[in-house]
């Protein structure tokens, strides 16, 4: 039988950076996607065989199985602080972590700050999906008002629970933060430029212009209860109005910047 | 090298610098700031790395990201700041790359005070941290004894992909006294260790963690740690003796307490008491064995920490009911006099404690008659 996988008519492959494993995320989860764009720019910088990932508690524990590099896997919310010790003795490396928003915005809060107030030339994918999905669905810090989690039952009271954080916001606020940006992964159009913001974010640690994050508003179909088609819906109903996407942090030297 | 006067903070700062440190992470807390500050300002200048953490997680959690790439890195903390780091030294431990401690201890629990104490013992030795694992610790009784450790440290740190911890107190961390400091080691030392996360150029790439999520490679796991702690109890029991030759009676002391008690000893020597001091400097591992081996010729022992009897329990594991146990210990940042000793060691003589009496609880009795 004659294959159809040819050299000349193949569109689309599992990048290099992409380890041959089988995916041990839920059906329509985005975690897959962010771990692709990772692994393509890297790629594409040519950088796999010197970059260094941090891996955080969560679902994404096993990113390391997933991106094809050196990798750590740091304790609960303590990426950014992994990252730096790395970082500071080898500073000709790319160091990144790859966290979600209970290991960052929760237990992780006080390391991003301040590796990111210490303008860490280090990047960070940060993964948003409002939900600590590892653990079974429970509210997250930026669970939204009145969403239903296994921990808020009658939806999060913002009396009681209050309010959901909002990340890039909060941390473009720092003078050490050269790109701080939110984008979207519910759709082809919003991966395009989600994968454009993840190069410019490499592309500012190569360049040691300081501390990059992108913010990835992404779905938990198993937490929120959902089919996968719904999800990708309901983030762009419910989660970009409270996350607005946009540029929150480009310092002058990362606007000067050419890619 | 000529000897000078040195502070310890400074003279244990200034030996790491000097054995090749790469990297220093930390965070204020007295009473060993004087590291902190003196790394800021020379490790700078030789271009190496130093970070003032946010907080004392924070700084552990640095020191495990560069453990893993090989370098030579350390922190230092006191008593409630190595309360905070025991979620990293777990992870550490766990992960099997090397880093060295430097733990100055201070009154507790709690905030407790800034007086020097050895109340944390057990939480170094006996492991603060969640799982089965254990440091190295190093108990040096002046400035010399930890400015020759330190270089030590970073060996039987990376020898057995282990936590060496430097246990003083804050009188040692504080006090000044001639000491010699170690050569220069020609820096930078090339790391490239088999094991090290650095980048995977020119080989397969590598992954540290301590995640086994699948039980029987974590009991794999925690047998290789044993198998390796096994070694090190073989291979790194070190102690101190003093007036041991002819002693019927054998203070056993470490750190800040086991320097009183000497004075104490060479004071009833002085008396014509057969008294000797026993000074365990690897406390973990600890020298059971040549405890156990002293019973033979001791009539009784008198133990002296700055804390409740923490070390107690590991001599009392040694002699096991054979000869008679005294203790005297002061807390809560209470140093003891050298007649204070030296009345013990006078009552243990006039009044041999018997073996099957419990010392802390004899002790607590006394203390609590005593001290109002």
């Amino acid at each position: 039988m004659a294959t159809l996988v040819t050299p000349e008519n193949i569109v689309y492959k599992r990048p290099v950076g992409l380890t041959d494993t089988v995916t041990t995320y839920c059906p329509g989860c985005t975690h897959g996607i962010a771990h692709r764009l990772v692994a393509e720019v890297l790629e594409e910088m040519n950088v796999l065989d010197r970059t260094i990932g941090i891996a955080p508690v969560g679902c994404s524990v096993f990113a390391y199985n997933f991106i094809d590099c050196d990798f750590l896997e740091a304790a609960h919310g303590r990426a950014p602080a992994m990252a730096t010790g790395v970082k500071r003795v080898l500073p000709d490396r790319i160091v990144f972590t790859y966290q979600g928003d209970g290991d960052m915005a929760s237990i992780g809060m006080g390391e991003i700050v301040h590796a990111a107030a210490r303008g860490e030339n280090i990047t960070v994918i940060f993964i948003n999906n409002a939900i600590y999905g590892m653990t079974g669905g429970q509210m997250a810090p930026t669970t939204l008002p009145g969403m239903k989690t296994t921990s808020s039952p009658s939806g999060r009271d913002v009396e009681a629970q209050g309010y959901p954080i909002r990340m890039a916001e909060m941390l473009s606020t720092l003078d050490g933060a050269g790109y701080i940006v939110r984008r979207s992964l519910h759709d082809p159009a919003n991966i395009r430029k989600a994968k454009k913001a993840i190069r410019t974010a490499f592309e500012v640690q190569k360049h040691a212009l300081g501390f990059s994050m992108v913010e990835l508003l992404s779905t938990c179909s198993t937490g929120w209860g959902l089919t996968p088609v719904e999800s990708l819906t309901w983030l762009e109903e419910h989660m970009i109005p409270a996350f607005p996407l946009g540029d929150y942090k480009i310092s002058e030297p990362v606007a000067a910047l050419k890619i | 090298m000529a000897r000078e006067l040195l502070k310890g903070n400074e003279a244990i700062a200034e030996a790491a610098i000097r054995a090749g440190l790469d990297a220093y992470y930390g965070y204020p807390i007295t009473p060993q700031n004087e590291i902190l500050e003196w790394m800021s300002k020379r490790m700078p200048e030789l271009g190496r790395a130093f970070v003032q953490a946010e907080a004392e997680l924070g700084a552990i959690n640095m020191v495990y990201g560069a453990a893993c790439t090989g370098a030579r890195v350390m922190t230092s903390s006191s008593s409630p700041g190595i309360s905070l780091m025991q979620e990293g030294l777990s992870y550490i431990a766990g992960t099997e790359v090397p880093m060295v401690l430097v733990n100055v201890m201070r009154g507790g629990p709690g905030l407790g005070n800034i007086a020097p104490s050895q109340g944390d013992y057990n939480q170094i030795c006996k492991g603060g941290g969640h799982g089965d694992y254990h440091p190295i610790v190093l108990a040096p009784a002046n400035i010399q004894e930890a400015v020759d450790m330190m270089p030590l440290a970073f060996d039987l740190a990376e020898k057995y992909l282990n936590i060496c911890c430097v246990l003083l107190d804050g009188s040692i961390g504080q006090m000044m006294e001639p000491a010699e400091l170690p050569e220069m080691q020609p820096y930078p030392r090339p790391f490239n260790q088999p094991w090290a996360v650095n980048g995977a150029i020119g080989r397969e790439r590598r992954i540290l963690t301590s995640i086994y999520l699948d039980p029987p490679e974590e009991e794999i796991t925690n047998l290789r740690l044993l198998k390796r702690w096994e070694q090190i109890q073989k291979n790194e029991i070190r102690y101190k003796e003093y007036y041991l030759e002819d002693a019927e009676y054998v203070v056993i002391g470490f750190g800040t307490a086991g320097r009183i008690a000497l004075s104490a000893v060479r004071a009833a020597r002085a008396k014509g008491i057969k008294v000797g001091l026993f000074r365990p400097i690897s406390l973990s591992p600890y020298p059971y064995k040549r405890i156990e081996e002293l019973c033979a010729k001791t009539q009784a022992f008198l133990v002296t920490e700055m804390n409740a009897g923490q070390m107690l329990e590991d001599v009392r594991l040694a002699v096991r009911g054979r000869v008679p146990i005294r203790f005297y210990g002061r807390l809560g940042g209470v140093m003891p006099l050298p007649d204070e000793i030296l009345d013990e060691i006078e009552q243990m003589v006039k009044h041999p404690p018997k073996a099957e009496d419990d010392p802390a609880a004899i002790w607590l009795h006394r203390m609590l008659e005593t001290v109002k």
